[in-house]
């Protein structure tokens, strides 16, 4: 962490800004407006992206539960917590794209295809893996508890990816692209990635000052 | 294991108070949707599909919650736990308890469902009760492991439901599947029928071997 940190003080936050600004210059003047669907295909290339942050943000949270619960370490647990927080902070806005394209091109808001389900459910696992953290009370096995919730979460997507591709299916395949367009989706992904990281590191600092500082509560307590 | 699994048969022989309310809890389920559905609606055997589940997951949700609440409120928990076993073992029993209860409650709710809803009786119904012991086997593997994390939190109501249905999604859609071909008499549905077994194996196997983290002291 600390070899990190002075390039996610100093880099990491010049790095994002420049990338996103070159994503929204490429997605708004450089690239070509798609034939059939016309403008807000645009949004596309801020949709693939936040979708693939949530699917990191998700694996992190298996991963470092995973580290947390066989070799322990504060670290692994805060890691777990902010990615949970980012990586629903992500799929909120893959739901929040999608609702906006898929008005004007399915002619509904939402309706049940098997990404917008999986996608759903993974939002409403996230959303069990942080209230456990928020209503969970003042247990210090608490952290293992989240992790228990992580592993199996990660455990269940096999199983749901199956269950719901079996139950129905019209989403969009991306089957060729132009050339502007794959490289306007591949800045996109990299700004996303930028600003994932970003968010992720400024939480996890934020999440451990705040223990160190209960830590040092408890402390003076016990002093006085 | 089965001096664990007989100690929770014993105190719910004694007060019957978890499978009466469980019981009486699953059939007001069914009168409500009953009562909300029109009588051509009550007839198609999707509905009495997706009805079967709804009610045993709150059922079941309400047996999971007593799992462990005797225990944590009395401290026995910490006693258990000395004893000379492992904490995979305490799972078996716990989760062993939980799909006797369900099962027992089943094979009154179930029949009953069918009788109110009209079902046309076929020898096809047989592969019925099968269907429901894999749900329910499933159901309470990954309910035990929940629930045992539930009952240690202050607001062990809540969590509990809200961490565990989205995980039972693949479970619940293959039930109803398979629950509803069965009630149409239509060819054996083997996808849906293997989901099912592959979620009760992981999580079983999942819930024995991650236990040890949870009721660790």
């Amino acid at each position: 962490m600390k070899t990190f940190e002075p390039f996610a003080d100093r880099v990491l936050p010049w790095l994002t800004c420049g990338a996103m600004l070159a994503a929204l210059a490429m997605v708004f003047l450089y690239v070509p407006t798609e034939r059939v669907q016309g403008v807000v295909q645009r949004v596309f290339y801020f949709h693939l992206p936040a979708a693939w942050m949530s699917f990191l943000g998700f694996f992190t949270v298996a991963g470092a539960s995973a580290a947390f619960l066989w070799q322990g370490g504060r670290a692994a647990d805060l890691l777990a917590q902010a990615a949970a927080e980012v990586g629903m902070v992500f799929c909120t806005v893959v739901i929040l794209t999608g609702s906006l394209w898929a008005r004007p091109i399915w002619g509904v808001w939402w309706t049940w295809d098997p990404r917008l389900t999986m996608v759903a459910i993974l939002w409403t696992i996230y959303a069990a893996y942080l209230l456990l953290r928020t209503l969970g009370g003042d247990n210090e096995l608490l952290a293992r508890y989240a992790a228990v919730l992580g592993i199996v979460g990660v455990l269940d997507i096999p199983l749901l990816y199956v269950a719901v591709q079996l139950w129905r299916g019209i989403h969009p395949k991306v089957e060729q692209m132009a050339p502007e367009m794959a490289w306007t989706l591949l800045v996109c992904t990299v700004a996303f990635l930028c600003l994932f990281t970003w968010l992720l590191w400024l939480r996890l600092r934020h999440l451990s000052l705040r223990a160190d500082v209960a830590a040092l509560r408890q402390q003076a307590v016990a002093l006085s | 294991m089965w001096a664990l699994l007989w100690k929770d048969v014993r105190l719910e022989l004694r007060t019957k108070e978890r499978m009466a309310s469980l019981f009486v809890l699953a059939l007001l389920i069914v009168f409500v949707f009953v009562f909300a559905l029109s009588p051509e609606r009550l007839r198609s055997p999707e509905v009495s599909a997706a009805l079967l589940w709804v009610t045993l997951v709150f059922a079941g949700m309400l047996s999971l919650q007593r799992a462990f609440l005797l225990e944590q409120e009395r401290g026995c928990l910490s006693g258990v736990l000395l004893c000379p076993f492992e904490a995979g073992t305490v799972f078996l029993a716990k989760f062993l308890a939980n799909v006797l209860f369900l099962t027992l409650v089943q094979m009154i709710v179930t029949p009953l469902t069918l009788l109110f809803f009209e079902v046309r009786l076929s020898w096809s119904l047989l592969a019925l009760p099968p269907v429901v012991l894999l749900g329910i086997i499933g159901f309470s593997a990954l309910g035990t492991v929940f629930a045992a994390i539930a009952v240690r939190t202050r607001a062990r109501d809540v969590l509990l439901p809200v961490m565990l249905l989205p995980l039972l999604t693949p479970l619940l859609l293959a039930a109803v599947k398979v629950t509803s071909a069965v009630l149409v008499g239509a060819a054996w549905p083997g996808v849906w029928i293997r989901i099912l077994l592959a979620f009760d194996v992981i999580f079983v196997i999942t819930g024995w071997l991650i236990f040890s983290q949870i009721v660790r002291e």
